[in-house]
């Protein structure tokens, strides 16, 4: 099992550095270059553009630039922010709490409507409940998430005037604080519950075909423990891998949202990285994200060998 | 594989999803085309004593904070959508499937080459990849469809790879090969038609979230500018206003909807009709 992990593990980190190379060359694809797209909108004076090249090392080769970068990036160090002058590491510290609040928050919401939902679809198959639910998913598949959030402010904010259309505030156990954060994980764990309702309906289908489910069934068991004792437990492996996988993407993918409720998290600074053409913060932002994404695809493969016995054995 | 051809479509038309799908991916095409006669007003003419209006006799869905009629915006709306989309997914498929089939059939280098480069493009998350791209490259709508193009190979690569994989170890590839027709022969006439299946599902998918995503991205402003329209910049409009109306934001929000459901349901239906192990196994 051990080397299994250890395999898996070491297969990550060509992928990291390809990643990193790519966001490194991805701020060249500038047009012109970063203190171009700068002064085109500041300033104009050929002296300051020269310093500025001098100082963010653009006047070195390539090659040159991407080792110091690189260099850097191993120790932590991701530049500083061209518009707060703060180290880029700082700046995302600063908001991940709020972005990882959001994240589990929204996991939670997708669990808890997607696996009852699923389960029943699965006992129910081809009958009304799982069609109904068949359509009900792809309509949730195609329901842009940022359009759902519009209209939970329009319904919950503006209507019923129950809850705050955005803002965010640091994390505490208070309704000052959560008020907050419903409409956000609302909007976000519907539009990832379709997906996770598909495949725990898949996968317990799957399980319920299985012989050991039949020699339960054959025992006399009723069908509520045959479900609960042996089939679900089983079924909900591969359920656990989407799950992660989702919330390593969410991380990526709160963007729009985090946008659309003014939430202070990781979204919204990429946003404000983009409009302010802050490429150090943007950079970083992209690295940070992607590498999360990774390292929960690690983590939840690794989990999987653990679960797994078949797996386990091997290796 | 030309026998079975008519056959998945009347397999496909038995399925009421994918007779649902298919209406719908028509008629938000038809609407596409023929907006300029169905449009009752000019998408970009200001009326200015009717903003902010709910439907009535002269605007069917209502008016915009301009006073500019939400269905005809939304109408014209959906040729950007449409064009970017159906853009995207059918240069991604084209350069996805040639990586994937070469990738597959001659493996080796190539294929290691190939595939640790998809991998690595894998490893963004999806929006935030279009995101940086577009911010990078500065926007506009071919930036906009490069990014999702390079956003997109990647998946069809894998697909059109796997397929290849295993439709390569097929009886029928080896009698081919054996009585003389060439590499590329073989690639065009035995391999490509035998993994349409899987790719044409993908496809389907594709599109439904290439809809999503470039509403995602004309919403934080990444793509269409305006004043022409597009249904994620409508939105971004619509949001502003939703204190004072909700019409500028329901009407794009449910003709992305409509969009993106019709594609969906006919990629499923195309699931169940074309991968038989999934019709024994979940039927």
């Amino acid at each position: 099992m051990l080397r299994l992990i250890m395999f898996r593990s070491l297969a990550t980190l060509p992928v990291l550095a390809g990643v990193s190379l790519l966001t490194f060359l991805l701020v060249r694809l500038v047009p012109g270059d970063v203190v171009d797209a700068l002064s085109a909108e500041e300033f104009d004076d050929p002296r300051a553009e020269a310093e500025l090249r001098r100082l963010f090392g653009l006047d070195l080769p390539l090659h040159t630039q991407f080792l110091s970068w690189f260099g850097g990036l191993l120790v932590g160090d991701l530049g500083f922010s061209y518009r707060s002058r703060r180290p880029v590491l700082e700046e995302i510290l600063d908001r991940f709490p709020l972005t990882l609040e959001l994240t589990l928050a929204a996991l939670l919401v997708s669990v808890a409507i997607a696996i009852p939902l699923g389960m029943l679809s699965a006992m129910r198959r081809n009958g009304a409940f799982d069609a109904g639910a068949r359509v009900g998913s792809l309509l949730g598949l195609s329901i842009p998430n940022f359009w759902l959030g519009i209209l939970l402010i329009g319904f919950f904010s503006v209507y019923l005037r129950w809850l705050p259309s955005g803002g965010s505030n640091a994390f505490a156990l208070s309704w000052d604080h959560f008020q907050y954060l419903i409409l956000p994980a609302l909007t976000l764990g519907t539009s990832l519950a379709a997906e996770t309702m598909r495949m725990s309906r898949a996968t317990l289908l799957e399980v319920l075909a299985k012989d050991y489910v039949r020699t339960a069934r054959a025992k006399g068991l009723s069908e509520r423990l045959v479900v609960g004792r042996h089939a679900l437990r089983n079924a909900l492996i591969p359920v656990v891998t989407v799950i992660g996988i989702q919330a390593g993407a969410l991380l990526g993918g709160t963007v729009v949202v985090e946008q659309v409720f003014s939430w202070a998290g990781l979204g919204s600074l990429v946003v404000r990285a983009i409009t302010q053409r802050d490429y150090p913060l943007l950079q970083g932002l992209i690295l940070f994200l992607t590498f999360f994404y990774i390292i929960v695809g690690l983590v939840v493969d690794v989990l999987y060998i653990v679960l797994d016995p078949r797996l386990r054995r091997r290796g | 594989m030309a026998p079975n051809r008519p056959s998945t479509v009347r397999m496909l038309l038995r399925d009421p999803i994918g007779v649902v799908g298919a209406a719908f991916v028509a008629i938000i095409c038809a609407a596409a085309l023929f907006a300029p006669w169905i449009a009752p007003h000019d998408p970009n003419r200001i009326h200015g004593r009717a903003r902010l209006q709910g439907p009535n006799a002269m605007f069917p869905l209502g008016t915009d904070e301009l006073g500019r009629d939400l269905f005809s915006r939304a109408l014209y709306g959906a040729q950007v959508s449409l064009q970017v989309s159906l853009t995207v997914v059918a240069v991604a498929a084209i350069i996805g499937i040639a990586i994937g089939v070469v990738s597959g059939y001659f493996r080796g280098w190539v294929d290691a080459v190939a595939m640790r480069i998809m991998d690595v493009l894998f490893a963004f998350p999806t929006i935030l990849l279009a995101l940086a791209i577009v911010a990078t490259l500065g926007t506009s709508i071919e930036n906009l469809i490069l990014a999702l193009v390079i956003v997109y190979v990647p998946t069809f690569a894998r697909i059109a790879r796997g397929a290849t994989l295993s439709v390569a170890e097929e009886p029928y590839v080896e009698a081919a090969r054996s009585v003389g027709v060439g590499q590329f022969g073989i690639l065009l006439r035995h391999i490509l038609p035998n993994i349409s299946a899987p790719v044409a599902v993908q496809v389907s998918i594709s599109l439904a979230y290439a809809i999503l995503v470039e509403a995602s991205l004309s919403y934080l402003g990444l793509g269409v500018q305006p004043p022409d329209a597009s249904w994620g910049s409508m939105l971004a409009t619509g949001k502003l206003m939703v204190e004072r109306s909700i019409w500028p934001s329901l009407v794009p929000g449910l003709f992305i909807v409509f969009t993106a459901l019709g594609f969906n349901l006919l990629g499923d239906a195309l699931r169940d009709t074309l991968d038989p192990r999934m019709r024994s196994a979940l039927r």
